[in-house]
Formats: C-alpha cells, sequence, structure tokens
C-alpha cells in the first residue's frame, strides 16, 4: 500500500514569553490511504498540535526542529509540507489535498455567512467552479451526509441548525473538496451519543466510498475502538504507544495506555471502582526528565525512568511502545 | 422508607418566548415532573442536550420559574415549599443548596485567587464572623477537596481542568450545604481525570452526608456513580428506576437507544446496535402523544394519539411507554 502521509522526527517548539516550550517531541509516523488513525491522549498531550502541523496550520511562534519532515503523496507527487510558505502553495494541502473538521462546528462557521456561501467560496477557491455549479454541488454534499432539504440549509446560517446538523455541514464542506486526507479534531466530542454515533456511521461510510485517510483526534478510546484501523497514544508531545487498534485495547502495553483504559467508566462492569491515572499532565515548562511519564506511572522500574528517555521497542511487527518496562529487542 | 429531601410533584418550568399580545407563546422546558430524591443518595437524571434536565436542576434550586406544580424541600431542620419560599428562607435555602458548574474554566474568576474564589460564599452569606474563621473554614474545606494551602495564593489560570473542578467543588461545598446540584461537572474533564472527580465527589458525598442530583448525558459515568437514574425526554420523565434495574433490564425504547449509542470498546463490535435516527423535538413545536414518537422504532397509531403515563411498580422502576410490556416480552422467552 501507498503511503498518504508521512511525519519524520516531527519536533516542534512554541516560542512563549516564558521560553520554548516543547509541544511535539521527535514523533513520526505514516498513514496510508483509506486508513483511520485514531490519536489519542489528555489535553497537552501535543495531539491538536501534530495534526495541525500536517496542514502548516499551527501559530507564527511555532519552531519546527530541522530534521521535522512532513511528506504529503499527491497525485502531482510528493509535497514537502513545512517548506510551503506563500498562501498559493499552501493551499495545496490547506482544503486541498487535506481538509480539518474542529471540535466546536459553531466556532468553524462564519456567524454572519450563509453556509452555501462558505461553501461556496473554498470551492472556488480550490476548483475550477461557478457559483451555480458549486452550489448544486455543495447541495448535493449537504444531501450526502443526511442533511435534509439540503436546498434550504445551504441558505441558513450556522446558528439555525442544530449541534449534529452543524457537525454534519461542516463534514459535508470539509469533503466538498475530495480531499486525501482528513483531520478530525473531537469531531463529536460536543455532540450527544445518538448523535455522536450518527456522526461515526456517516464517517465510516465515508471512508469507505472516498477512500480518503483520516487522522482521528479524541480523548474517547471508544470512539477510537468503534472508529480506527490504529491507534497512536500521545502524552507530552511524544508518541508512546502505537498499534493496530485490536491489539492496543486488547492488549495495552504502555503504564499510561493501561491507565486510560482503567480509567474509563464501564458498562458490563459496575462493581470495579474507577481508577484514576494518578496526579495530573505535568506544565509543558516542567517536562520531566528521562521517561515525560515517569511522575505519574506506577511501574516506575528504579532511576533509569528518572533519568533514561526510553526508546521505542517493537513488542511486535506493528506494536511498538516506548517504555522501560520491557526489553530492548533490536529492530 | 427513606427520608425524601426534595420531592417534586407535576413540576413544570415555562419560558414565555415571541413578544406582542397574539404571538405569545409558551416553551415548556420541564413537563410534569414528580420525583423523590432521597437523603444521601446520588440521583443521576440523563438525557440529550434539550431534554430539560439542566432546567429542572436550577428548579429545584428555584433558580429556574417553577410554572405549575411544586416541589418540597426538607432536610429535617427545615421545610420549604420551593414554590411559596419567602425571601427569608430563600437565602437560608441558598446555603443549603449548591450547584457545581460543568465547565470549571468558565465558572471561576480569572481576577480571583482561589481563597477567595472559595471564601466568596462565606462572606456574601455571611457565614462566617472573623476572617481568621474564613480563612479555617477555606483552609478546611480545601483540604477535603485535595487542594493545598500554596494553591490557595494562586490564579486559576495556573491550574489544569482537574484542579479547576476541585476548586468549583470546594466553593460548592463550603456553606455546608445538604443538597448539591452537578451539572455535567466531569463532562470537559479528560477521563483520567473523569475518574478522579468522580471519586472525589463519591468520597465527599458520604463523608458529608450529602445529597446529589447528578446531571450527565453519559450513561457510563451515571452507571458508575449513581443509586437511582430518571431519564428524560423533551422534558417530560420517561423511565426513573434504581441504576442496576435500570441498567439491567431498561423498559423504555429511548433508554435502550441511547444504551446502543454508547460507543463499545470493542473493536470488533462495530455497528451492531441499534441506532436512534433523527434529533430531538425542538420544544417549542412538540409531537403529540408520547413525545418520543418520531424517533421511536416501535410507534404506532395509538403512540401518536395518547400520551403515555408514566406507571409505577412496587420495585421503584416506572415507566412511560405504551408497548413496554410487549417489547420486554420477547426478551423474558
Amino acid at each position: 500500500m501507498t503511503a498518504l502521509i508521512d511525519v519524520q522526527n516531527l519536533t516542534l517548539k512554541f516560542r512563549t514569553d516564558e521560553g520554548l516550550i516543547t509541544a511535539v517531541d521527535n514523533v513520526s509516523f505514516s498513514l496510508n490511504k483509506g486508513e483511520v488513525m485514531g490519536l489519542v491522549g489528555e489535553s497537552g498531550s501535543g495531539k491538536s498540535v501534530t495534526a495541525k502541523a500536517l496542514m502548516h496550520l499551527n501559530a507564527k511562534n511555532a519552531v519546527y526542529s530541522p530534521e521535522s519532515r512532513v511528506t504529503l503523496h499527491t497525485d502531482k507527487g510528493p509535497v514537502d509540507v513545512l517548506s510551503l510558505k506563500t498562501h498559493r502553495e499552501l493551499n495545496i494541502v490547506r482544503g486541498g489535498a487535506v481538509s480539518m473538521i474542529f471540535q466546536e462546528p459553531m466556532a468553524s462557521f462564519a456567524p454572519a455567512i450563509t453556509i452555501g456561501k462558505q461553501m461556496v467560496e473554498q470551492l472556488q477557491l480550490h476548483g475550477d467552479y461557478t457559483w451555480d455549479s458549486a452550489k448544486r454541488w455543495s447541495i448535493e454534499m449537504l444531501d450526502r451526509v443526511g442533511i435534509s432539504d439540503a436546498a434550504k440549509r445551504f441558505d441558513q446560517y450556522a446558528f439555525e441548525l442544530s449541534g449534529g446538523m452543524r457537525q454534519r455541514a461542516m463534514i459535508a464542506m470539509a469533503l466538498s473538496t475530495q480531499p486525501k486526507l482528513l483531520i478530525a479534531d473531537e469531531p463529536t466530542t460536543a455532540l450527544d451519543v445518538t448523535i455522536q454515533a450518527q456522526v461515526i456511521d456517516l464517517m465510516k461510510d465515508l471512508v469507505a466510498e472516498y477512500h480518503m485517510g483520516i487522522v482521528f483526534i479524541t480523548h474517547d478510546l471508544g470512539v477510537v475502538a468503534q472508529t480506527a484501523d490504529k491507534v497512536n497514544v500521545m502524552y507530552l508531545g511524544r508518541m508512546i504507544e502505537e498499534g493496530p487498534v485490536r491489539e492496543v485495547i486488547r492488549n495495552p502495553k504502555h503504564p499510561y495506555t493501561q491507565g486510560l483504559l482503567a480509567a474509563l467508566p464501564k458498562l458490563d462492569d459496575l462493581d470495579s471502582p474507577l481508577t484514576p491515572v494518578p496526579g495530573d499532565i505535568p506544565s509543558p515548562l516542567e517536562r520531566p526528565t528521562g521517561c515525560v511519564f515517569h511522575t505519574r506511572c506506577s511501574k516506575v522500574v528504579g532511576d533509569v525512568c528518572k533519568a533514561v528517555e526510553p526508546t521505542e521497542r517493537r513488542i511486535d511487527a506493528t506494536h511498538k511502545v516506548s517504555c522501560h518496562i520491557y526489553d530492548e529487542v533490536p529492530a | 422508607m427513606s427520608d425524601v429531601l426534595i420531592r417534586a410533584k407535576g413540576l413544570s418550568v415555562g419560558f414565555p418566548i415571541g413578544s406582542g399580545l397574539f404571538n405569545k407563546q409558551i416553551l415548556k422546558a420541564v413537563d410534569n415532573v414528580s420525583l423523590d430524591i432521597v437523603k444521601g443518595s446520588f440521583f443521576g437524571l440523563v438525557g440529550e442536550s434539550g431534554s430539560g434536565k439542566t432546567t429542572l436542576g436550577r428548579a429545584l434550586l428555584k433558580a429556574a420559574p417553577i410554572t405549575a406544580g411544586g416541589a418540597h424541600y426538607s432536610d429535617g431542620d427545615v421545610d420549604y415549599d420551593l414554590e411559596k419560599i419567602t425571601k427569608d428562607q430563600l437565602r437560608d435555602y441558598r446555603k443549603r443548596a449548591q450547584l457545581i458548574f460543568q465547565d470549571p474554566y468558565a465558572a471561576l474568576s480569572p481576577r480571583m485567587t482561589v481563597r477567595d474564589i472559595i471564601a466568596e460564599p462565606l462572606e456574601v452569606m455571611k457565614l462566617t464572623k472573623s476572617r481568621q474563621e474564613t480563612d479555617a473554614r477555606v483552609r478546611e474545606i480545601a483540604a477535603k477537596c485535595r487542594l493545598n494551602l500554596e494553591h490557595l495564593r494562586r490564579f486559576p489560570h495556573a491550574f489544569s481542568g482537574g484542579q479547576r473542578q476541585r476548586i468549583s467543588i470546594a466553593r460548592a461545598l463550603v456553606s455546608a450545604p445538604k443538597f448539591i446540584v452537578a451539572d455535567e461537572s466531569v463532562a470537559a474533564l479528560d477521563v483520567s481525570i473523569q475518574a478522579d472527580v468522580l471519586n472525589l465527589l463519591k468520597q465527599i458525598q458520604s463523608d458529608m452526608g450529602l445529597t446529589f442530583l447528578f446531571i450527565s448525558h453519559d450513561l457510563s459515568v451515571v452507571a458508575h456513580t449513581c443509586d437511582h437514574v430518571a431519564v428524560m425526554y423533551l422534558g417530560r420523565l420517561v423511565e426513573t428506576a434504581p441504576t442496576r434495574k435500570l441498567f439491567a433490564a431498561p423498559r423504555h425504547p429511548y433508554t435502550k437507544a441511547l444504551f446502543s449509542a454508547i460507543p463499545s470498546l470493542d473493536p470488533d463490535d462495530r455497528g451492531s446496535a441499534q441506532k436512534l435516527k433523527g434529533e430531538i423535538p425542538s420544544p417549542t413545536n412538540q409531537p403529540s402523544g408520547c413525545k418520543f414518537h418520531t424517533r421511536c422504532p416501535f410507534a404506532i397509531d395509538h403512540c401518536k394519539q395518547v400520551e403515555p403515563k408514566l406507571e409505577s411498580d412496587a420495585t421503584g422502576h416506572d415507566v412511560a411507554c405504551h408497548r413496554w410490556k410487549e417489547l420486554m416480552a420477547p426478551q423474558a422467552a
């Protein structure tokens, strides 16, 4: 299978008044066409920043390390995303080959412009559309994502739609340019469970139909289990575990992944107490030395965790974990 | 029979919408709800957004206008009829009933130190006589919520979501209330922190003998924390039961649909669930008969015409559905 996007040694720091803050630390992964990757972690783990780097969308104070590479394989050959500078160049990835769905659909639509006008605007920016053809295509997309009365919704404003409808419209808009890669940043977190189930179903249908890659950012492991093919777990900017979804959820290796699963309330076992991951995620200004998770870890093995950053160990061909409790097997 | 702390009878909350003389409409956010919250219980209230659960919680705190029916509060010391409560009584009721909000980022003033935030209810309600007494009380409650003295001097921006929620909890507890409404209090938190805050709430409840109304849309959280659950849909109570009974055998099609919508942790169990179509109707334009018939897969003509009553049974498992018995039957066989 051909890789769609390839991330190598991504390190990203933000310049702030308090100094350089490390948001992403030496992260590498790749995603194939038609694959759904779940990106899991707490707030502050760097998952959104990583996803934004795929579109070169981080704020001006972001500093990428010289080794950082994000390569997007488009029909016209590979694109080095981080080297793009002008708006015209960036349009290739932003909204063109890559689209993004945000968590809060109310904040992502302009409140004073109709849904339709916003959809047409981006289509005309990225393709060869007249107003009429763009309108026809937009209404078709709205219809496709299950919005009733699409022609009427086209002329409505975001506030006139319910939360679920808005998220559907957001998906329709993101997909109308037929991107190769869709980044969905907590797309169902603000929705009710019933509506969440509908949106998840819709996204699964769309992957099958358009055969695109999806990076699905969420903190809900249930949502990951339902959607993703493979899972990457992040903590304080580090990728600490990655593997196929069945492996990571049934057989988690990193103490943090195990902790996340233990903290989830489970319906089939009401008697087991909820076990939180102890403590809070440290401030990025006070990054722990050695393994970034050692301050909260229940399985610390002596001083090595405090002093040495764990390298990536392979559990098997696809399942990797960065933790000292596992033996280093040369890859 | 255990003591009832809050008893609502036919409670309705309506808001007038539209202007002018002729097109005045009443939006019924909560419609004819009766429930008993037993002293010392953790009472869960679930439903989608727009089901009226927050409004019901506010009405029980006398923070939303009660338009019909009423609610009684009695904790042994005092006995208040929330509908006819006097100003003096209400001032006292504010001490006894408190609210914890959903968003710990919006609920705390960024310009006050944590100490001032927690002390504010004491000062406003004049519960302490001296600054020393206030400080002692703040320190005591902060320790209960696992905040240390160092934290008290700082401002809220220095804290993570979980710590902020603990500050909100401390603030709600400082007036030594008997009844607490926790409105989606863990919804904005990460799972790892959520478990921590839930454990803290349970701990405090047993330490201080509190009664909680726990409003949430997350059924798995409710299943783990509450001992009694009520399910709301469009302002109505559709099912209420002790937690174990409800989760073992839900009776209302809406409750069942809510269960099946929870994403399963099993990657091989995808899409087997029976999904609910459509969305909750607008409360200004409510369906006739059973409010749920527009989305119910089992609706028959009778459901469209006649609204089902909440049927009680001896075990305390009440349901408002015309067809629940026949729908349960195949499972029993």
